[in-house]
Formats: structure tokens, C-alpha cells, sequence
């Protein structure tokens, strides 16, 4: 028998949403102060500070009306968590849809959600002439969805509770970094920060050396770093990273795309000065295996049809792209079309199991994961040795992930359910991609872009694109963000409330 | 006969000629699409100048939108000289056609899709964009601020009384 949930769990779900949404406002005036103060942009700065107020009155009154001292269980921090990412795009789709760039406010939810997952498909329109302040909250979405928007209002308005770590689980981030959790949201907070300040000044000065005007070289420099490190893929222009034509350029976008990918666990043991630990991590060695292999995948592609006319030229474009994919990134220096038109089928492959694998848990990547790519090898390592050794064998396998673990079947079961769930998401976006009349292929590529959330497009992703397939590609982004339990406790939540007794 | 012959070869030549030289402007659309076949050959493109100028050496690489994509133009800082707006939120950006010749993949350049011109004409000159405030968004936000204060206010009463 499903329990009907009580008024009272519904009100306490609504009490922190209410937080959560309050800690959005808050965040929408970082554009607002730029656009008045930097950028002397009179009506954008209003759309934010409109927005802004919109978010905080929704906040303001569902605290008050919902105000409570109970503490969260775990099935109502999971809601809380799916429902805040919903939330969260609606509300910050309201700047975007006043900015008059996009097409519908299913378009500006779809960005939005793009952003906040790190994702990066994009439907803007005329990003080129889109204003500073716009395009700041476009790169902002990804820097607050990267982190966290759980982990802001953790950081931020939660002085400590029990609640706060299921809400932290719940956003898909199982690792705690330091013992206490708001510790742990204060510690991705401030890694993030030091990192945007140190990769800016980087951008900004190759920037500058490239050509850009300086206040263009650091905007450009933030937005950028924010996009990759989050890896998102958004990007100031339309051309993406093919604007700047710069090797250089390309080198750091890669280097902070790698970074962005690495487990913030994985970024503490750096801070405390165990090196050691990139070396002997099964994630690291699992991500830097299958960079290997699936880049080899992808030149033997571009190779065969003579895509490139040299080595070189291959390795940049084929690398970039790679790279790009496989920590889901999504940022291009090729045009969309070319993925379908000149790539091949092959190459296409090679990107996208990439782009199904993805980067390290506990980071900013989306996809299966390398810690689960590993475990799984691992697994299937102690499962041969069953066979070829004798039945009374006691047979461990263990694996280095911040400590020495030993695998146990629990593990392994768990890290299979949520691999079959990534795959089933994908080829259901892809039926559904097929179904609105693309091609198998493109369809697949399209849809483990938007769950792995990538954001490499082969030129499906488009504003003339049938309404139920942003809407598929949403929940994709929105599913595969949260790794699946929290947005199962969300449908799980809502049968209750109509089946439950 | 031989002048029936010489028409024949001249046409023949034409025709093979005109496949390496586009004297209408194609979009980039159309160039993105079907690269391959203009590869090498040179094209006459249109569009608005969009985003910086970036000086390299004697070049310059100019981004230019024709409403579809951007397609990068390695060009010769001499020729740019003419340019006065570029493409932003605050600027309609010069209307140029550039010819020149178009590569898939520039070995050059590191495999970016893009054209090298050869010339560029300036066929509308951009312009400043004024942006009128809003009156009925600051209308808006007042009456916001005023129910948000009145929201706050209520709170805070209700607290106390309790």
C-alpha cells in the first residue's frame, strides 16, 4: 500500500524549495550589478532585477506559509532536490525570455536546463548580438548547476542539519570531501572560486595576446572558464571556440575541460599535496585509458575517409572534439553539420561512447562515469577468476579511489543499475529522436549529448526542432544531472499523492 | 567548323571555369554543408562583420554572421581599414562581401573551416543601436518591490504577535 503524503511533508518540502529559490534571487544579482555598473546596460540590468524579485516574493512566501523546524527524510530531500532543479529553470528562464533572443519560454527553460546540468545544447538566438549581462547568466547557470544548486543554498543558508547531507546526496554527489557536509559545499565552493579567478586571468591574457579588446579578453576569459570548467560548452559567441582561431586558446580551453572533469575529491587530495593519489586513482587511469582508446576510435574514423589532410590537423580537431566529448564538455571548433557531413560513422562512434562514458563522479562531468567504468571492469575481472579459478577459491578485488577499497557485490550491482539506467536514457532519447523523423545515428548522438550532459550537437538541437523533443531533451539533461534517484523519489512522490491512501 | 570547334572549347572552359568562382554571394549554410565541393574554390560570401577584430601580423581574422553562422575570414589588415562597427548588443555590425578562397579545412590554420580573402567591399555601414528603457518593466519592477516589502513587513508582524 503507497502512503498518501501529509500536508505537513508537502509544506516542509515547500520550506526548503522556498529557501532554495531565495538563494536563486540572490544569485540572479551578480548580473544585475554588472549590467548597471560594468556593462551600462539599462534594460537587461532591469530583466535580472525583475527576475530577481520574481524569485525572492516565490521564496519569501513559501517559507513563510510552509515555515517549519522538521528535519528533511530521505525521500523528501530527494524531492526537494528534483523538484529545486524545475524550479530553478523556470525561474531563471524569465531574464532569458526578456532578453527577446529566444523564441519561446520552452526555449529559455531548455537553456536554462542546459546550463544548470553543464550541459550546453543551446537554442539562443542571435547570440552574437545578445548582451553582456545575458550571457553572463548564460555562463553563470552552468558555474551555480556545475557546483551545485543544492550545494549553494548548503553553503550558504543551511547552518546544519540532517537534512542538508540528503539533500547533497540527492543532487548526485555521494562523496564527502571533508566530515561535515556544509563543509564539504563550502570546499567545492571555494575551490571553484579560486579556480575561476586563476583560469579568467589566464583566458584574459591569452585573450588580450590573441586580439580581443581587454574587456572583451576577460569577459570572454570568465565565461569561458566557467563553461569549461563546469564543463558545459556554452560559449560568448556562435561560433563557439572557432572564433578565437587560436591554438593556444584551444590548449588552456583543454587543460581547464581536463580539471573541470577531475572528482573535487581528487582536487583536495592535490590541495593537501598527495600527487600520488592522480597516479594511483582508478578514475584517473580508467579516464586517461579511455582517452586513449576512443581518440585512436576516432582518428582510425577521420583517417579512413581522409577527413584531415595531415597528422597534425587531425590530431587538433579530432583531440579537441574528444576531449571535448569525453569530459562533456560539449565546446566545438568544427561546425555541427560537420560531425554529420564529414566525420563518418566511425568517428561519430568514437565521440559518441565518449560522451556515454564521461568524466570522474563527484565533479562537474556528466555520463556513466569513470569510477563506474572502472568498478565494472573490475568486477568483471573477479568474475573471470571465479571461472578459471577452483570453486573453493576465496577470490577479493580491490581498487584505489582515495583509499584502498575492496569491491563487494552491493557496489557492483549498484554501479550496474545506474549504467543500464544512462544507457536506457540514451537509447530512449534517441528512439524518440528517430521517431520525430532524424536519422539513427545523429539521433543517438543528439541524445547522449543531452543525458551524458555534453552538449556537442550534430545539428539536431535547433529551435525549429519538434516542442516534445526540447521537452525529452530537458528531462534527459535534468534525469542524467541528478544520476536518477532523485527525480524516481520525485515521480515516486507525486503517484503517492494521487494513488497513495 | 573551326569556329563551331573554338565556341565549343570556349564554352567547355566557361563552364569548367565557372565551377572554381562563385560571382553570387553563397551562404554559409550552403558552404558548411557542402564544403567539400567548394574546397579550394573561390567563393563570395555576405554578412555582418560580428564580435572583435583580431590582429595577427600583417592579417586580421574577422568573424562574419549572415544570419545562420559565422564563418571565420583571414584577411589583410590593410583591407579592413574601412570597417567601423562590429556586431554586439550595442552595434549593428558592417554589412561586407567578401571573395576569396574558401577552405574546408585550413591547413594553415590548423583544420578551421574559413576563407581567405582576396577583397572586401563594404555594402552597408553598421550603426550604434539605441535601446529605449522600458517603462513597462520598471512599472513592473516598483510594483514588485512593493509587494515584496509588504510580504517582509507581514512576516516580521507575524512573528512578533507570535
Amino acid at each position: 500500500m503507497i502512503l498518501k503524503p501529509q500536508l505537513k511533508d508537502i509544506k516542509l518540502i515547500a520550506y526548503y524549495l522556498g529557501k532554495v529559490t531565495i538563494g536563486l534571487g540572490f544569485t540572479m544579482f551578480v548580473p544585475f550589478i554588472m549590467g548597471l555598473i560594468f556593462f551600462k546596460e539599462i534594460n537587461p540590468a532591469l530583466d535580472f532585477l525583475v527576475s530577481a524579485e520574481i524569485a525572492l516574493l516565490c521564496g519569501l512566501i513559501l517559507t513563510w506559509v510552509c515555515a517549519t523546524d522538521r528535519e528533511l527524510n530521505w525521500m523528501q530531500g530527494m524531492v526537494v532536490v528534483a523538484s529545486s532543479w524545475l524550479v530553478a529553470m523556470v525561474l531563471s528562464a524569465i531574464p532569458l525570455i526578456l532578453s527577446g533572443h529566444y523564441k519561446s519560454f520552452l526555449d529559455s527553460c531548455f537553456e536554462t536546463m542546459s546550463g544548470f546540468t553543464t550541459t550546453g545544447l543551446t537554442l539562443v538566438q542571435d547570440l552574437d548580438h545578445l548582451s553582456y549581462s545575458h550571457n553572463l547568466w548564460r555562463h553563470l547557470g552552468p558555474f551555480i548547476g556545475g557546483q551545485g544548486i543544492i550545494i549553494i543554498a548548503l553553503a550558504l543558508f543551511v547552518k546544519g542539519s540532517s537534512g542538508s547531507f540528503k539533500m547533497y546526496v540527492g543532487e548526485a554527489r555521494d562523496e564527502k570531501i571533508l566530515p561535515n557536509v556544509i563543509h564539504t559545499a563550502r570546499f567545492i565552493w571555494l575551490i571553484s572560486i579560486v579556480y575561476l579567478i586563476i583560469g579568467t586571468f589566464v583566458l584574459g591574457i591569452v585573450g588580450v595576446l590573441i586580439g580581443l579588446k581587454p574587456q572583451n579578453a576577460f569577459f570572454h576569459g570568465a565565461c569561458v572558464f566557467m563553461a569549461g570548467f563546469d564543463t558545459a560548452g556554452f560559449a560568448p559567441q556562435s561560433q563557439n571556440i572557432l572564433y578565437y582561431h587560436s591554438l593556444i586558446f584551444e590548449i588552456v580551453t583543454i587543460l581547464f575541460m581536463v580539471v573541470g572533469s577531475l572528482n573535487f575529491n581528487l582536487h583536495y587530495q592535490l590541495w593537501r599535496g598527495n600527487r600520488k593519489e592522480v597516479w594511483k586513482n582508478i578514475e584517473t587511469r580508467t579516464l586517461l585509458l579511455s582517452v586513449m582508446l576512443m581518440f585512436f576510435i576516432v582518428a582510425i574514423g577521420l583517417k579512413k575517409l581522409g577527413v584531415y589532410s595531415n597528422g597534425m590537423i587531425l590530431f587538433r580537431k579530432g583531440f579537441f572534439q574528444l576531449v571535448s566529448g569525453h569530459t562533456t564538455t560539449g565546446y566545438m571548433t568544427i561546425y555541427a553539420q560537420q560531425f554529420i557531413k564529414e566525420w563518418g560513422d566511425l568517428a561519430l562512434v568514437g565521440i559518441i561512447l565518449a560522451m556515454a562514458l564521461g568524466g570522474c563522479v563527484c565533479s562537474t562531468a556528466g555520463g556513466i562515469k569513470m569510477l563506474r567504468v572502472g568498478i565494472i571492469f573490475k568486477a568483471l575481472k573477479q568474475d573471470i577468476k571465479r571461472l578459471a579459478l577452483p570453486e573453493h577459491a576465496i577470490i577479493t578485488q580491490k581498487f584505489h579511489h582515495m583509499k584502498t577499497v575492496f569491491l563487494e557485490d552491493g557496489q557492483a550491482r549498484a554501479v550496474l543499475l545506474i549504467t543500464m539506467s544512462y544507457i536506457t536514457i540514451y537509447v530512449l532519447g534517441a528512439l524518440i529522436g528517430v521517431w520525430c523523423g532524424y536519422p539513427v545515428l545523429n539521433s543517438l548522438f543528439e541524445s547522449t549529448s543531452a543525458a551524458a550532459n555534453v552538449g556537442l550537437s550534430c545539428g539536431i538541437t535547433d529551435t525549429s526542432m519538434p516542442a516534445i523533443l526540447k521537452v525529452t531533451y530537458i528531462i534527459q539533461m535534468w534525469a542524467g544531472r541528478l544520476e536518477f534517484m532523485s527525480v524516481f523519489a520525485l515521480f515516486g512522490f507525486l503517484v503517492a499523492i494521487f494513488k497513495g491512501k | 567548323m573551326i569556329k563551331k570547334a573554338l565556341f565549343i572549347i570556349l564554352f567547355l572552359l566557361f563552364i569548367l571555369k565557372s565551377h572554381d568562382c562563385y560571382a553570387q554571394s553563397i551562404s554559409s549554410a550552403e558552404l558548411i554543408n557542402n564544403a567539400k565541393d567548394y574546397n579550394g574554390n573561390t567563393v563570395v560570401y555576405k554578412g555582418e562583420v560580428i564580435g572583435d577584430i583580431m590582429l595577427r601580423g600583417e592579417y586580421a581574422w574577422i568573424n562574419v554572421n549572415d544570419g545562420k553562422n559565422a564563418i571565420g575570414i583571414w584577411i589583410k589588415k590593410e583591407l579592413i581599414k574601412n570597417i567601423l562597427y562590429t556586431g554586439s548588443y550595442e552595434a549593428k555590425g558592417d554589412l561586407v562581401e567578401i571573395a576569396g578562397k574558401f577552405n574546408r579545412s585550413c591547413v594553415e590554420h590548423g583544420g578551421d573551416l574559413d576563407i581567405h580573402a582576396q577583397s572586401i567591399t563594404k555594402i552597408n555601414s553598421g550603426s550604434k543601436i539605441f535601446h529605449s528603457v522600458n517603462k513597462k518593466e520598471i512599472n513592473l519592477m516598483l510594483g514588485l518591490s512593493g509587494i515584496i516589502i509588504a510580504v517582509f513587513l507581514s512576516r516580521l508582524i507575524t512573528k512578533r504577535f507570535k
